[in-house]
C-alpha cells in the first residue's frame, strides 16, 4: 500500500466549517454531537423495550446497558482513529474476517441448525466473525474504490465484485443468508455512491433475477425455502414457521393507534410473540405503545439516517464519503428489513432490529460502526 | 463527462444521493403505511386474535348436594379434589416420573404411558384424577412444567355399602348412575360457573378478568333414613346372609304413623366409594326392586278381608279338618290337620286351608278390592330407579284355584316395600304412603283400607304368631309385644316352583299396644335345614327391632310382672 494512496481526496468547499460553541468541545473529541445524542436516545429507548420484551427480565436489560456501554467506549476510540489509518487497514481487516469466516465453516458453533459464531478461548465471549465482516466489507471496498479512477472502470468493477463476493458466500454457507444479502448490499451501495454506472447495474439486477431460480433449487437451504413460502402464505402452516409472523403481526395489529400501556401487552408479556427480545422486539413496542410508538422509534431512525446522510455528503475524502454512504444506508436496510419481516411484507430472514434487538455482537459492531462514520467526518484534511 | 468530473468533485453525484433518499423515503413510506394497516385497518381483527388467545373461559365446578338422614348426618357429600394432568408436549417425563410414588403410582408405566402420548402428539393427559388436595398441592408444589391441576369434586360415601343401594354413586364426572342420585341428578347438581381469565402460552393463568357466572352448589337432599336404624337393619341382614349363606335379602323398616322409611337395606351390597369394585350383581336394591311373592305373610289380609265383610268375627270357627281340601283338582294343604280353628287361628297356625275357604266364600271381587286398597300388587310411588310394580291378578283373571293360592300369597307379586307398606294399613286401618324424603312425609293422606277395629283385632292376632304357640314366637322382643306374620314361599325357578329353593319373609309391627315401627325381613334362598321364615326372618326381626326400639326410647308395653317372673325364675 503506496503512502500517495492517502492523497487521493477530494477537496470540498466548505473549508469554513467551524464548530459551534457546544460541539467545540465534541469537535476535539471527533465526535459529532447531534448523532451521539440521537444513539443514546435510541439505545434509552431500546432498553426500556427490552425490559418489556425479555419479560420484564432485568438481567437482560443490564446484560444489554453493558452492551451499550462497551460499543459506546469503542465508538468513542474508533472516532479517534484518522480515516487514513481506517484505510491502511480495510484490506486487512476484510482478508482477517475472511479467514475468521472459513474458521467459523470449519470450527464454528452454533445454534438452530447454523454455524455462526466462534469460541474464542479463556473468557472471551462467542464472536460472530459476520458481524466484524459488515464493517470490513465496505471498508475494504471503499478503500478499493478509493484509489481508483472515478467513475470507476468496468475492470475496477469487476474486481470489486470478487472482493464483495468471497465473503458473501462463506456468510451464506453457515447459512445465513439474510447477513449475506445484507453484506453484499453494503458492498455493492459503495459501487453504486462510486459511480456504478447504470448499465452495470440494471445488467446486474438481470443477473440477480436469473439467479433466483437458480439459488431456489441450488443454493437455498429448506428451511430458507420454507421462509419464503411462509412469508408468501404465512396462513399455510400457521402452527410451525408462520407461527411467528402470525403472532407478531397479532400483537402489533392488537395495539391499536395508543397501544395497551408499557408491559400490558398480552402478546408479548405472556410469551405468545416468539423471540420477543430479539428479532420481533417492534412487535412489543408495537402492541404496549401502538401505532403512535412505533411512528416515534421510526422517526428516531429517520433522524439518525438523515444525520448520517448528512455526514457522509459532508466527508472530505471519497473514501469517508463511500464508506458512510454505503453504512448509513446499510443501518436503514437493517430497520427496514426488520419492520418489513416483522410487519409481513418481508419474508422472515433473521436481522435484528439495530439497537434495540438484544445482543451485544450486534450492538457492538453498529456502535463501531458510527464511530467510523464520525471518524469520516470530524477528521479534518491538514491543509 | 467534464461535468461529472465536476460533480465527482463535489464526492458522490447528486443524482445518486437523490436517489438514495428518494428510496428512503419510498421504503419508509411503505412501512410506515404497512403499520399504518395493522394497526388501523386490521387492528379490530387482530386484536380480537390477541384476545382469543390469551383470554380464556374456564369452568367453575360446582359441589353436588349433600344427601342428609332424617337427623342430619351426611350419606353423600363432595370433597374437593384435584384432577392433576399433563401437556405431554411440554412435560419432561423423566421429571414428572419423580411425583409417580407420591401419586402412588408405577413411575416407569407413568414414563412410558406419557411418552406414547407424546410421541402420538396429545397434549392432554390425566396423570391422576381425584387426588386429595394435599397430595395434589405437593405434587404440583415441584413446579413440573407442563404439569397442571383442576379441582374437581368427589363424591364420597361415610356409610358406604350401608346406604349404597339407596344412595346409589356417581360417575368419575360426577353425574348420578344408580338411586337417589340419579333420580335426583338434577336436583343434586349444581350449576357450574365460569369466570375469564388471561392465561400465558403455557396455560397457566395470569390473572382474573371477571366471573361471568358463579357456581351454584346443587340442592341438598334429607332423607327419612336414619342411619342408625340402617345400620343395625343392615348388620343383622348380613349376618343372617352369611349364616344362612343365603343369595340375598332385603329389610325395610317404615314409621307405622307415617310410612317414613327409616331403613333399607339389601344384601349382598357394595362400596361405592370404591368404584373399582363394582360388580352388576351387588348393586340391585333389592328391597325396591325385587319381586317376591309374599307368602304366608298374606294371610292377615284374607283374614282382615273377611272380617271387614261383617260376616266373620275374630272368633268365627272355620273348619280346616283333614288339613287338605280340593280345588280344580289340586290339593291345598296345611302342615297338619288343625281341626277347627277360629281366625285367630288360623292366622297363628297359618293355615292355608283355613284362608282358602274365607276367601271362597267372599269371592274374587271383594277380595280383590280389598287388596287393592291394601296397596298389593300397584306399582311404586317412590319414582326410584328400577322400583319394582307388583302384581296382583284381576277378579276376571282368578278361578278359584287363584284365588286361594292368592288369599295365601302366591300368584301375586310384591316388592318388599311395597309389603311392609302395606302392612302399615293394620296399625290404624289406614295405609300410609312411604316416603323416603323428608319433604315428600305427609303430602298423601293415608288410604282407609279396614276399620281401626279390625285393624286391632288384626294386631291382636298377630302377636299371637309371636306367641308361645306361633309359627314366629323367635320374632319376640323382650320386654314389648310385637306382632307379625311369617312365610316361606318357593322360589319360582325354571319349570314352575322349585321345591328345595324358598324365599323366607316376616313381616311385621311393634309395640302392637300403639304401633311405632313396621318391618319386613326376606331372605333369599337360605341353605341348610332351616329355611321357613320363622326360622330365618323372625330372628333378624327379633333382634333390629329389639335395637330400634330401645333406640327410638318406645316405652316397653310387655306386662312388667311377666319379665320379672321369667327373671326370677331363671329359665324359660
Amino acid at each position: 500500500m503506496a503512502s500517495t494512496d492517502f492523497s487521493r481526496t477530494v477537496s470540498t468547499p466548505s473549508q469554513h466549517h467551524t464548530f459551534d460553541r457546544s460541539g467545540a468541545f465534541f469537535a476535539r473529541l471527533h465526535i459529532d454531537l447531534i448523532l451521539l445524542l440521537l444513539l443514546i436516545a435510541l439505545a434509552t429507548t431500546g432498553l426500556a423495550i427490552l425490559y418489556s420484551g425479555s419479560g420484564q427480565e432485568i438481567g437482560m436489560v443490564k446484560r444489554q446497558a453493558v452492551h451499550f456501554g462497551i460499543g459506546t467506549l469503542l465508538l468513542f476510540i474508533t472516532a479517534q482513529i484518522p480515516p487514513r489509518l481506517y484505510q491502511l487497514i480495510a484490506p486487512w481487516a476484510l482478508a482477517v474476517g475472511t479467514l475468521l469466516l472459513v474458521g467459523v465453516l470449519v470450527a464454528g458453533v452454533g445454534a438452530k441448525g447454523a454455524q455462526r459464531w466462534l469460541d474464542l478461548p479463556g473468557p472471551l465471549p462467542r464472536f460472530q466473525p459476520s458481524e466484524l465482516v459488515k464493517l470490513a466489507l465496505p471498508l475494504a471496498v471503499a478503500w478499493f474504490m478509493a484509489k481508483r479512477p472515478v467513475p470507476p472502470r468496468f475492470r475496477d468493477l469487476l474486481q470489486a465484485l470478487v472482493i464483495i463476493f468471497i465473503p458473501t458466500i462463506l456468510i451464506l454457507k453457515q447459512p445465513d443468508l439474510g447477513t449475506s444479502i445484507l453484506i453484499s448490499t453494503s458492498g455493492l451501495l459503495v459501487l453504486f455512491f462510486a459511480g456504478m454506472s447504470w448499465l452495470l447495474i440494471f445488467s446486474m439486477i438481470g443477473i440477480v433475477a436469473a439467479m433466483a431460480p437458480v439459488m431456489w433449487f441450488f443454493v437455498m437451504h429448506a428451511y430458507q425455502k420454507q421462509r419464503v413460502l411462509t412469508f408468501l402464505n404465512p396462513e399455510s402452516d400457521p402452527l410451525g414457521s408462520g407461527w411467528n409472523i402470525i403472532q407478531s403481526k397479532t400483537a402489533i395489529g392488537s395495539g391499536g393507534i395508543h397501544g395497551k400501556g408499557y408491559l400490558q401487552g398480552t402478546q408479548s408479556q405472556l410469551e405468545f410473540l416468539p423471540e420477543s427480545h430479539t428479532d420481533f422486539i417492534i412487535a412489543v413496542l408495537a402492541e404496549e405503545h401502538g401505532l403512535i410508538g412505533v411512528c416515534l422509534l421510526l422517526a428516531l431512525y429517520a433522524l439518525i439516517i438523515l444525520r448520517c446522510l448528512y455526514i457522509s455528503s459532508r466527508c472530505e475524502t471519497l473514501f469517508g464519503r463511500l464508506l458512510s454512504g454505503s453504512m448509513s444506508v446499510t443501518f436503514f436496510i437493517y430497520v427496514f428489513v426488520n419492520i418489513g419481516m416483522v410487519s409481513g411484507i418481508l419474508p422472515v430472514v433473521g436481522v435484528p432490529l439495530p439497537l434495540v434487538s438484544y445482543g451485544g455482537t450486534s450492538v457492538v459492531s453498529l456502535l463501531l460502526g458510527f464511530g467510523l462514520i464520525m471518524s469520516m467526518y470530524t477528521h479534518r484534511q491538514r491543509k | 463527462m467534464a461535468l461529472e468530473e465536476n460533480e465527482l468533485k463535489e464526492g458522490i453525484q447528486r443524482w445518486r444521493f437523490a436517489l438514495v433518499l428518494g428510496a428512503f423515503a419510498l421504503l419508509l413510506f411503505v412501512v410506515a403505511a404497512r403499520l399504518v394497516m395493522l394497526h388501523t385497518v386490521e387492528q379490530p381483527f387482530l386484536f380480537e386474535q390477541g384476545e382469543k388467545r390469551t383470554v380464556r373461559s374456564e369452568v367453575q365446578p360446582a359441589s353436588r348436594g349433600m344427601i342428609v338422614d332424617r337427623h342430619g348426618e351426611p350419606l353423600a357429600v363432595s370433597t374437593p379434589v384435584t384432577t392433576l394432568w399433563v401437556n405431554p408436549q411440554q412435560v419432561n417425563t423423566s421429571e414428572l416420573s419423580q411425583v409417580a410414588p407420591l401419586l402412588e403410582l408405577n413411575a416407569a408405566e407413568l414414563k412410558r404411558r406419557v411418552e406414547r402420548a407424546q410421541r402420538q402428539g396429545r397434549s392432554f393427559y390425566f396423570v391422576k384424577r381425584q387426588v386429595e388436595p394435599e397430595v395434589a398441592s405437593r405434587v404440583l408444589g415441584k413446579k413440573i412444567a407442563g404439569l397442571y391441576g383442576d379441582t374437581d369434586y368427589r363424591r364420597y360415601y361415610p356409610a358406604a355399602e350401608v346406604t349404597s343401594h339407596t344412595l346409589g354413586l356417581v360417575n368419575i364426572d360426577g353425574k348420578g348412575q344408580e338411586g337417589l342420585e340419579l333420580a335426583f341428578d338434577d336436583y343434586l347438581s349444581g350449576k357450574e360457573g365460569s369466570r375469564q381469565v388471561v392465561k400465558d402460552l403455557y396455560g397457566n393463568v395470569i390473572k382474573q378478568l371477571g366471573v361471568k357466572a358463579v357456581a351454584e352448589p346443587g340442592h341438598d337432599l334429607q332423607l327419612t333414613i336414619d342411619l342408625r336404624l340402617q345400620y343395625i337393619a343392615y348388620r343383622e341382614l348380613k349376618a343372617v346372609v352369611q349364616s344362612h349363606k343365603a343369595t340375598a335379602g332385603s329389610a325395610v323398616m317404615l314409621d307405622a304413623k307415617t310410612g317414613e322409611i327409616l331403613a333399607l337395606v339389601s344384601q349382598p351390597s357394595y362400596n361405592p366409594n370404591n368404584r373399582a369394585d363394582l360388580k352388576p350383581g351387588n348393586m340391585r336394591n333389592r328391597a325396591v326392586a325385587d319381586l317376591v311373592e309374599p307368602g304366608s305373610t298374606m294371610k292377615p289380609f284374607t283374614v282382615a278381608a273377611a272380617i271387614e265383610s261383617g260376616r266373620y268375627s275374630p272368633g268365627t270357627i272355620v273348619d280346616t279338618s283333614p288339613g287338605w281340601i280340593r280345588v280344580k283338582r289340586k290339593a291345598i294343604r296345611d302342615h297338619r290337620n288343625y281341626g277347627e280353628l277360629d281366625l285367630t287361628g288360623i292366622i297363628t297356625k297359618s293355615s292355608n286351608v283355613g284362608v282358602s275357604k274365607l276367601a271362597q266364600d267372599l269371592g274374587a271381587d271383594s277380595m280383590w278390592q280389598f287388596f287393592d286398597h291394601a296397596g298389593l300388587g300397584r306399582p311404586g310411588t317412590l319414582g326410584f330407579p328400577g322400583e319394582a310394580v307388583g302384581s296382583m291378578p284381576y277378579p276376571e283373571q282368578m278361578d278359584d284355584l287363584r284365588l286361594s293360592t292368592v288369599s295365601y300369597g302366591y300368584g301375586l307379586s310384591v316388592s318388599p316395600l311395597q309389603l311392609a307398606e302395606s302392612y302399615t294399613s293394620f296399625t290404624d286401618g289406614c295405609r300410609e304412603h312411604v316416603s323416603l324424603l323428608m319433604s315428600q312425609v305427609g303430602q298423601q293422606p293415608c288410604e282407609r283400607v279396614m276399620s281401626e277395629k279390625t285393624a286391632r283385632q288384626i294386631l291382636d292376632m298377630l302377636g299371637t304368631v309371636v306367641g308361645p304357640k306361633g309359627t314366629g314366637k323367635r320374632a319376640a322382643v323382650e320386654g314389648y309385644l310385637v306382632g307379625g306374620k311369617t312365610g316361606t314361599a318357593h322360589k319360582v325357578g325354571r319349570g314352575g316352583y322349585e321345591d328345595s329353593e324358598y324365599t323366607a319373609v316376616f313381616a311385621g309391627i311393634a309395640p302392637i299396644s300403639d304401633p311405632e315401627l313396621v318391618l319386613v325381613v326376606i331372605v333369599d334362598e337360605p341353605q341348610g335345614k332351616e329355611y321357613y321364615g320363622g326360622e330365618v326372618a323372625a330372628p333378624v326381626f327379633s333382634r333390629v327391632m329389639e335395637q330400634a326400639l330401645r333406640l327410638r326410647q318406645v316405652i316397653p308395653d310387655a306386662p312388667v310382672e311377666d319379665e320379672w317372673l321369667q327373671v326370677a325364675g331363671g329359665s324359660r
